[in-house]
C-alpha cells in the first residue's frame, strides 16, 4: 500500500506563502527542468497544463512515473516534476515500457507523453495495443502534425492537403489517433488544445484518475515547422476551428462538499478515485459514454473540418490490465523471497513429474 | 557433468554378435500422426528397465503431412547422441521409406508397413514387414487407427528388442493414468503388436537387445526448456512478456505453468503477470519496464525475435536496466530452418544493438544448467543492472534428455545495489549518482520508482548522461561512462560460471574447446579417439562469454586448441580471437552446421584429419 501522504492540508489563508495543494505542496514542488523546446512550442502549453493537473490533483510525487518515447514531445517528461522518475525510451516503444513498470509496480501513476511521430508512425503497434489492454495510464499525444527534430516533415496525423513549411502538399489520409482509439474500444478517448488550457487542465486530470487508458491527442501547434498559412496544424487554425463539445470539470474527492453543480446541468461521471468529471453542456447533447454517438460525432466533425475538443468517450466499468491479470496489491517487484521462491516440495513435486 | 563413466559389464548371457544396451532407433513418420505419445513411451519404457536413453525430435516447420523423425540413442555408456546411421528403423512414411532404409547402418533392423514392400532395397538388412492396417482393425474403432497404430509399432519393436511389458506398462501408465479408456486401448495395441511380432518373426541371432541395468537411479527425464521454465520461477520471476516463437515458446508455457502452480493463490490472486505480447519488440520493452521498476522480468526467444529486440537491448546495456532473454537457438538466418538446431546467434548476441555493446552470455550444455543458469542470469542481471543471455539451442530446448534431478537453490536471491530511502539517506541523497562508481567496480547503485525521498528519483535516457543522469553531450562524461561500463563487464569476468576443464593423464599439447549441446558430440568423439586411436587432448568447456582467466590460461597452456561449434562462419572462434587477442593465433575452428546434433564420428574424423593422426 502507497504510504500516507506526507502532510495534511492546510487550512487556506492560514499563511502567506504560495497556495498549496491537499497534501500541501505548492505548485513550484511539480515542477521539472527548464525546457529546451523552442519558444512558443505548444509542447511546453502542455507541460505547464500537466504540471498544474498534477497539482490540482494533490497527486504524490514520489509515485508518478514519467514515461516517453523519442522526439519533442518525449523531451517534455524532462520538464515536470523533477521528483518523480522517468523513462525516455526508445523510438514509438514508450507503452511497452509502460506495461512492464506497471506490471512491476502498478501503485504507480504512470503519465505517458508521445507525439505523433512516435504514436501514429513508427509506435502505433504499440498504442493499439497498449489501447487493447487497457492498462491504466495517462496517455498523452502531443500532436503537431510535423516530425520537429528532423526539420520538417510531415507525420502520419497530418491533414491530406495540408501544407508543410515548404509548400509541399501532403497527398495522404491522416491517422485520427481519437478516432482509431473509439475504434479499438479505449476506455477515455479526449481532444484537447494546448492553447485551450481551461479545458486541457481538467482533461488532464480526470485522465490521470481514469481506471484504464486514457488517451488524451493535444493539437499542440510547432512554431517553428508547422505553424503557417496552409497548416491544419496551426495556432491560427486551432483558433478559428475549435469547438469544445462541453465544458470539463473535475472535482476532487475532498472538495466535494464545496462544489455544487446545478442539476441537470451536465454529465457528472465518478472515477475511481471518488472524484467527479463534471461536464457541461455547450453546443451539442453528446453523451460521452456513448460509443458510437462518439465515433458518428467524430466523423461529422471530420467532414466539416471542424476541430472538436472535450472528452469523447469514458468508460469506467470495463476492468484494467492489471485488474484483469489478477495480480495482488503489493508490488511484484518488491515481494520477498518468501513469496517468489516456492519451497523444496514444490521443486520435489516437479521433479516427481519427470520421472 | 559426464556419462555414466562405470557402465556395469554386459550380462555374461549376451550371445556373440549381440549387442546389449547400446544402439540407435529411428522412427520416421508423417507429422501430425501422434506419434509423439508412442516414442515416448518407447524411452520410458527403456529408461525403466535401468538403461540411460535420450531422444531427439527431427520434425518440420509444419502442422501436418511433412517428414519426421524421432531418433532415440540407447547406450548404456550414457552417450546421447543418435550415430548418423540407425540400427533400428521404424518406417512408417511412404515418402521418406526409400532413403531411411538406404541410410541405414548395415545389420540393421527395418520394421516397416507391409504395403511399402522396401525388402527388395538392400539385403544386408533384416526386415521386419508389418500389416499395421490390419492389425489396426482388432484394436480400435476406424477413428483411432492413426493414433493406434503408433502403438502397434511400439509393441513390434519392445518384443523384437527384449523391452519388457512391465516397463511399457508403466511407461503408458504414466501417459494415460488419469484415462482409463485411452490406456487400455493402448495396451491392447502394444500387445498386439507383441503377438504378431512372436508368430510372425525370428529374432537375428545378432542384432540388438535391452537388457536391465541399473543406471538410473532417481535420474528425471525432461527437455531444457522445462528446465528453463523451473529455473525462472525458483529465480523467482515476476513478469513475463513475451511473444511465441519455435523453439522458444515452450520455455514461457512451462514457466507460465510453474507460476500458476506456485505463485497464484487458491482465490485467484497471482503474484506475476505473463503477458503474450504484440512483438519481440514490445516483449523486451515490457522486460525493461519491468527492470526497471524492480521486477525480475525475463523473455525467451529465438534468432528472428533477437534481431527485433536489438535497439532496446542496446538501451538495457545503456541506461543499464536488468534483463534476463532467453535465446533458444534455430537455423538461421532469416526463417532459416525454425526446428533445427545450431549455434548461431553468439556474435549477434555477444554484440547485440548498435554503438559500442557488449553483453553476457550463459551458455548450458544440459536441462540441469538451464536450470541453474537460468537462476545465474536473474541475479547476474540485477547485480550487473544489464541483460543477460542464456543460449540454448533447439536440442537442449526441445529434445528429451536424462538428468540428475534438480538441487534447491542454496543461496538467497541477489537483487543487486538498489537503495531504498534509508539506505539512500545514510550516504546522502546528494552524494549518490546513479551511474557513479562508488565501489570501484564498475556498477552503480539504483533506486526503484516510488521511494518517497526528494531526490531519489532519477531520469533514465538512452541519450548521454552524466553520472548524475542529467542529459549531456559532454564527451568527457561520454568516455568517462563507457569506460565505466567497460569496467563492469570486467568485474563480471570474474563473476559468470567458470569453464570446465578436463585434461587427459600426463596432459596433451592439443587442446579442444567446446560449449552448449556440442559437449555431448565432442566427449564421445573422445572416447572413441582413445579407444580406438589411442590419442587423447585436453578438453575445455565454454560456459559463458565473458571469457574467464581460465580460458586464456588453457589456450596459453597448449599448442593448438580447437574450437568446435554449430555454425558456418566459426563465431565462438570468432569472438575468443577478438577478445583473446594474445593467444588468437593458437586458435583454429572445427565447424558444423546441418542444423542437425552433431555426430561424435563427424568431429573424431576431423580431429583425425587435422593432426594426422594414424
Amino acid at each position: 500500500m502507497p504510504p500516507p501522504p506526507p502532510s495534511p492540508k492546510l487550512p487556506s489563508g492560514a499563511s502567506k506563502g504560495p497556495p498549496l495543494n491537499h497534501i500541501g505542496l505548492p505548485q513550484t514542488e511539480y515542477r521539472g527542468g527548464k525546457s529546451t523546446l523552442c519558444a512558443g512550442c505548444g509542447h511546453d502549453a502542455i507541460t505547464a497544463a500537466i504540471t498544474r493537473a498534477l497539482w490540482e490533483n494533490a497527486a504524490n510525487p514520489y509515485r508518478i512515473a514519467k514515461m516517453s518515447g523519442i522526439g519533442c514531445s518525449s523531451k517534455t517528461t524532462a520538464y515536470f516534476l523533477s521528483k518523480s522518475w522517468g523513462f525516455n525510451a526508445v523510438h514509438g516503444r514508450m507503452p511497452s515500457v509502460t506495461t512492464g513498470a506497471m506490471l512491476a509496480n502498478h501503485t504507480l501513476n504512470a503519465v505517458g507523453i508521445s507525439g505523433d511521430g512516435d504514436s501514429a508512425s513508427i509506435g502505433i503497434g504499440q498504442l493499439v495495443h497498449v489501447i487493447r489492454r487497457n492498462l491504466p495510464m495517462t496517455y498523452v499525444v502531443n500532436n503537431n502534425g510535423v516530425y520537429g527534430l528532423t526539420k520538417g516533415q510531415f507525420s502520419a496525423t497530418a491533414d491530406r492537403g495540408s501544407k508543410s513549411k515548404k509548400g509541399e502538399l501532403n497527398e495522404f489520409e491522416p491517422i485520427d489517433l481519437c478516432g482509431l482509439a473509439l475504434e479499438l474500444g479505449c476506455t477515455f478517448v479526449a481532444r484537447g488544445y494546448s492553447a485551450d488550457r481551461k479545458q486541457l487542465i481538467p482533461i488532464l486530470r480526470a485522465a490521470m484518475h481514469h481506471r484504464g487508458t486514457a488517451i488524451v491527442d493535444v493539437l499542440s501547434p510547432c512554431v517553428t515547422f508547422n505553424n503557417h498559412a496552409g497548416s491544419t496544424k496551426s495556432y491560427d487554425w486551432g483558433k478559428s476551428n475549435e469547438e469544445p463539445l462541453h465544458e470539463v470539470g473535475y472535482v476532487n474527492p475532498w472538495d466535494l462538499d464545496e462544489v455544487d453543480y446545478e442539476a441537470g446541468s451536465g454529465i457528472e461521471v465518478t472515477l475511481p478515485d471518488g472524484g467527479v468529471l463534471h461536464l457541461a453542456k455547450l453546443g451539442s447533447d453528446h453523451d460521452p459514454r456513448d460509443l458510437e454517438g462518439a465515433k458518428d460525432l467524430l466523423s461529422q466533425a471530420k467532414a466539416k473540418h471542424k476541430f472538436l475538443t472535450g472528452i469523447l468517450y469514458i468508460d469506467e466499468h470495463r476492468p484494467n490490465l492489471i485488474e484483469g491479470l489478477r495480480m495482488c496489491d503489493e508490488p511484484v517487484g518488491t515481494l520477498p523471497q518468501s513469496v517468489l521462491r516456492p519451497g523444496r516440495e514444490a521443486l520435489e513435486a516437479v521433479m516427481e513429474s519427470f520421472r | 557433468m559426464t556419462p555414466n563413466s562405470a557402465a556395469q559389464p554386459d550380462a555374461a548371457a549376451a550371445a556373440p554378435g549381440v549387442v546389449v544396451n547400446d544402439f540407435t532407433l529411428s522412427v520416421a513418420t508423417v507429422n501430425g500422426t501422434g506419434s509423439q505419445t508412442a516414442n515416448a513411451t518407447l524411452i520410458r519404457a527403456i529408461i525403466r528397465m535401468g538403461v540411460p536413453a535420450s531422444g531427439k525430435n527431427i520434425f518440420p516447420s509444419n502442422i501436418q503431412g511433412l517428414p519426421t523423425w524421432y531418433l532415440i540413442r540407447v547406450c548404456q555408456d550414457g552417450w546421447i547422441v543418435p550415430r548418423e546411421n540407425a540400427d533400428v528403423l521404424i518406417c512408417l512414411n511412404r515418402e521418406t521409406a526409400r532413403d531411411d532404409v538406404m541410410k541405414c547402418a548395415p545389420g540393421a533392423w527395418v520394421i516397416y508397413d507391409a504395403p511399402f514392400k522396401l525388402d527388395m532395397l538392400r539385403d544386408d538388412v533384416h526386415y521386419f514387414p508389418v500389416p499395421f492396417a490390419t492389425l489396426v482393425r482388432d484394436v480400435a474403432p476406424p477413428k483411432l487407427w492413426k493414433l493406434v497404430t503408433n502403438m502397434l509399432y511400439v509393441g513390434v519393436a519392445a518384443e523384437l528388442l527384449g523391452i519388457e511389458m512391465a516397463a511399457i506398462d508403466a511407461a503408458l501408465a504414466k501417459a494415460f493414468g488419469s484415462k482409463p479408456k485411452a490406456y487400455e486401448i493402448n495396451v491392447k495395441a502394444v500387445q498386439v503388436g507383441r503377438d504378431h511380432a512372436r508368430e510372425s518373426f525370428t529374432r537375428p541371432a545378432d542384432g540388438y537387445r535391452v537388457e536391465q541395468r541399473d543406471l538410473i537411479g532417481d535420474k528425471i527425464l525432461l527437455d531444457g526448456n522445462s528446465a528453463v521454465g523451473l529455473g525462472a520461477v525458483m529465480a523467482g520471476v515476476s513478469v513475463v512478456p513475451w511473444y511465441p516463437i519455435t523453439p522458444s515458446t515452450s520455455a514461457i508455457e512451462a514457466t507460465e505453468a510453474y507460476l500458476e502452480q506456485f505463485r497464484r493463490d487458491a482465490d485467484g490472486t497471482a503474484t506475476f503477470a505473463v503477458l503474450q505480447a504484440e512483438d519481440e519488440l514490445a516483449a523486451i520493452g515490457m522486460v525493461l519496464g519491468a527492470g526497471w521498476a524492480g521486477a525480475r522480468a525475463m523473455t525467451a526467444t529465438s534468432g528472428p525475435g533477437i534481431s527485433l529486440m536489438s535497439e532496446f537491448i542496446g538501451l538495457s546495456y545503456y541506461a543499464e536496466i536488468p534483463a534476463v532473454i532467453i535465446n533458444v537457438q534455430r537455423v538461421g538466418p532469416s526463417t532459416g530452418l525454425p526446428t533445427r538446431t545450431m549455434q548461431c546467434d553468439i556474435l549477434c548476441c555477444a554484440y547485440n544493438s548498435h554503438g559500442d555493446t557488449k553483453h553476457p552470455l550463459l551458455l548450458p550444455a544440459s536441462p540441469g544448467e538451464c536450470y541453474e543458469m537460468t537462476m545465474d542470469a536473474f541475479d547476474l542481471a540485477e547485480r550487473f543492472q544489464t541483460a543477460i543471455f542464456l543460449l540454448s539451442d533447439v536440442d537442449l530446448g526441445m529434445n528429451n534428455w536424462l538428468s540428475d534431478p534438480f538441487a534447491y537453490p542454496d543461496r538467497p536471491l541477489d537483487r543487486g545495489k538498489v537503495l531504498d530511502a534509508e539506505k539512500l539517506q545514510a550516504i546522502g541523497v546528494k552524494e549518490w549518482g546513479r551511474y557513479k562508481d562508488v565501489d570501484g567496480d564498475g556498477i552503480p547503485w539504483r533506486t526503484l520508482p516510488g521511494v518517497e525521498l526528494d531526490g531519489a528519483a532519477y531520469f533514465t535516457r538512452g541519450s548521454g548522461h552524466n553520472e548524475y543522469a542529467r542529459y549531456t553531450e559532454s564527451s568527457t562524461a561520454y568516455e568517462a561512462n563507457v569506460e565505466r561500463l567497460l569496467r563492469k563487464f570486467e568485474t563480471l569476468r570474474g563473476e559468470v560460471p567458470v569453464p570446465h576443464r578436463d585434461d587427459t593423464d600426463g596432459g596433451s599439447p592439443v587442446g579442444i574447446i567446446a560449449f552448449g549441446t556440442s559437449h555431448w558430440s565432442l566427449v564421445e568423439a573422445r572416447d572413441i579417439l582413445a579407444k580406438e586411436h589411442g590419442v587423447t587432448f585436453d578438453y575445455l568447456r565454454l560456459r559463458a562469454f565473458p571469457f574467464s582467466d581460465a580460458v586464456e590460461a588453457f589456450v596459453q597452456e597448449h599448442e593448438r586448441v580447437y574450437v568446435v561449434e554449430q555454425n558456418r562462419d566459426g563465431q565462438m572462434l570468432a569472438l575468443m580471437r577478438h577478445e583473446l587477442p594474445q593467444v588468437a593465433a593458437k586458435l583454429r575452428g572445427l565447424r558444423y552446421y546441418d542444423g542437425m546434433p552433431i555426430h561424435a564420428r563427424h568431429i573424431m574424423n576431423d580431429v583425425i584429419s587435422n593432426e594426422r593422426v594414424a
